[in-house]
Parts: C-alpha cells; sequence; structure tokens
C-alpha cells in the first residue's frame, strides 16, 4: 500500500480542479446578486452575508423568490431549509472521513456543496477531506465574489422590472431542476410539486404554496 | 430587526446546522433508507414548485404574462447547454421584449 499523498498536495489539487466550477459559481453568484438588489428583493448586505454564511445556491434563490412574491418570512425561510436538507446525507457521506474535533468537523462541513463533494470524491464511498476543503474555499470565495459584483452591477442596473428580470427566477429555477430529472421518480415529483403548488396559489399565502409541494418528496418512502 | 436579516440569520444558522449535523453528531453513521430516498426527492420536487409559481403566479392570482415566453426562452437555452447566467439574461431579454412589443 502506498502512503496517502500529503496534505498540501491534495488541498492544491482540489482548489485547482475547482476552478473552472468557480466560474461557473461566480456567474450564478452575480444573478443572485442583480436579483437580491431589484424591486421587492432583499438587498445588497443581507444577500452578501446570506452568500458568505449559507453558501447553497439553490436555497438562495427560493428564499429570493419567495421575498420577492410577498411571502412571509417564514415561508422563505422554511422553503430553503428544505432545499438543503439535502446537505445532511451529503454531510453523513463525508463524515468519517474527516479529521479533527468537533469544532474543525463544524467548519470543514461548511465548505461542502454539491460541486465540493463531487470534487473530494476517491469512488466507491471514499472521500479526500483535504481535496474537499481547497475545492470549498475556492468555490466559496467565487459565490462571495459573484455576489458583490452582482450586487454593484444590479444597482448599476437601475429599475430591472421594465427589463423583464421578474423572468430570471422561473428560469433560474428550470435550469436547477433540469439535472434533478435524470430519473422516472425525479419527474413524477416534480410534476406533483408543480402540480401542488399551482393548485394552492389562489387559496394559500404566497411562499405556502412552495412548501406544500414538498409533499411531493414522500413519494420516496413507496418502494420503487 | 428587518424581515431580511431575520431569514439571513435563521437560514444560515439551520444551514449551517444540517450540513454540520452528520461530520459533527452523527459521526458517519449512516441514514435510514426511507429517509435518504424523501430527502433526495426534495429537489425535484421545490424545484418544480418555484419554477411554476415564478412562471404562473402574482400573490393569490394565476395568470400568463411575458414570463411565460422568457421561460420558454430559458428552456431553450438550457436544451443547448448555455451557462446559467447566460440562461437567466435570455430569459429576461425576451420577457423584456415580448413586453415592449405588447405582448403579456
Amino acid at each position: 500500500m502506498t502512503s496517502p499523498p500529503p496534505i498540501r498536495f491534495e488541498l492544491r489539487r482540489g482548489a485547482i480542479t475547482a476552478v473552472p466550477l468557480a466560474i461557473a459559481v461566480g456567474l450564478f453568484g452575480i444573478s443572485f446578486g442583480v436579483l437580491s438588489v431589484s424591486t421587492g428583493g432583499m438587498g445588497a448586505l443581507p444577500a452578501i452575508a446570506m452568500s458568505a454564511s449559507t453558501f447553497a445556491g439553490s436555497a438562495q434563490f427560493a428564499v429570493a423568490s419567495v421575498v420577492a412574491g410577498g411571502g412571509q418570512p417564514i415561508a422563505a425561510i422554511a422553503a430553503a431549509l428544505l432545499l438543503n436538507a439535502r446537505y445532511l446525507p451529503i454531510g453523513v457521506s463525508v463524515a468519517r472521513f474527516m479529521p479533527g474535533g468537533r469544532l474543525r468537523r463544524f467548519i470543514q462541513a461548511q465548505l461542502v456543496v454539491d460541486e465540493s463533494w463531487a470534487i473530494a470524491a476517491d469512488g466507491e464511498g471514499r472521500f479526500d477531506p483535504h481535496r474537499l476543503i481547497g475545492a470549498g474555499i475556492v468555490l466559496w470565495l467565487a459565490w462571495l465574489v459573484g455576489t458583490v459584483i452582482g450586487v454593484l452591477g444590479g444597482e448599476a442596473l437601475g429599475d430591472p422590472a421594465a427589463l423583464g428580470l421578474d423572468a430570471a427566477f422561473p428560469a433560474l429555477f428550470l435550469a436547477l431542476l433540469v439535472p434533478q430529472l435524470a430519473s422516472r421518480q425525479g419527474v413524477v415529483v416534480a410534476l406533483l410539486g408543480a402540480a401542488i403548488a399551482i393548485a394552492l396559489v389562489p387559496f394559500a399565502p404566497p411562499g405556502v404554496p412552495i412548501i406544500a409541494a414538498a409533499g411531493a418528496a414522500l413519494i420516496g418512502l413507496v418502494k420503487r | 430587526m428587518s424581515d431580511a436579516w431575520i431569514i439571513v440569520l435563521a437560514v444560515g444558522i439551520g444551514t449551517m446546522v444540517i450540513k454540520a449535523a452528520g461530520p459533527v453528531l452523527l459521526g458517519g453513521r449512516p441514514l435510514p433508507d426511507r429517509v435518504q430516498r424523501v430527502v433526495a426527492l426534495l429537489a425535484p420536487a421545490l424545484l418544480a414548485a418555484l419554477v411554476a409559481t415564478a412562471a404562473l403566479s402574482t400573490g393569490n392570482q394565476l395568470v400568463l404574462d411575458a414570463r411565460i415566453i422568457g421561460l420558454g426562452a430559458a428552456a431553450l437555452a438550457i436544451l443547448l447547454r448555455a451557462p446559467i447566467l447566460a440562461v437567466v439574461i435570455i430569459a429576461a431579454l425576451s420577457a423584456g421584449v415580448a413586453r415592449l412589443v405588447g405582448v403579456g
């Protein structure tokens, strides 16, 4: 058996592998920043603080969308946390490879996003924690810098409602949804989720139809 | 504290706890199969609901307007594997143009 590669090698390897993805993540961050400072958005500083602390694209866009649609804060919070629930099993999958005490592992866990997790995967359920850290830091910086650029650029754009920016939200969510449709069950759940939400729009406060749609995921209890 | 900051705080802390639960509390013990299957399906359910409500609703009203044209353009851009920022810009521009010419 060969000895494991040195820590700094894996840190650097993770960071370098993440660069092409970081460009995409940065562009994604720019759109989050722009939408946050548009009419009815959450504002510049909350958006930047959220990118720094939450570091999860789809959940942050869900918040932006619910807020822009006039939903209550509790609806925005619930939608975001339900979307981030996937980090529970992802966190479990990397847990036994993380070195250090509870505090160190808590901090490392914050660098887990879909992309850094994929970069750290060694196959057969094994993960390199240092590659995860290297990739995670690069991606976090890209997300944060992208958000700041978007906030500044969005403020320069002026009133964007006239530009059709309200059409940006469904477009974004569609782009995030498409990779989730690889399995037939994913397609069925997506159709059911959309149907639940649309059916509730006339009766429920804004944001609530989205949370109710999470019920479609209970199809997972049925054995395939 | 404003609503925006309450949301930032709650989502930030909640997400940190979710991410750290496995590494700090569970130490790598796997989740039950059923839980994993439901959690995996939350993303398609919620994202589809977000597409539908963001495209078709304003408050408690179901409406068909220029957003649907933007969404159609976005779908085409996604099919052509455009990067996500391009998808967003194409959607906003087509909806904006549709409004300018008086559609939706």
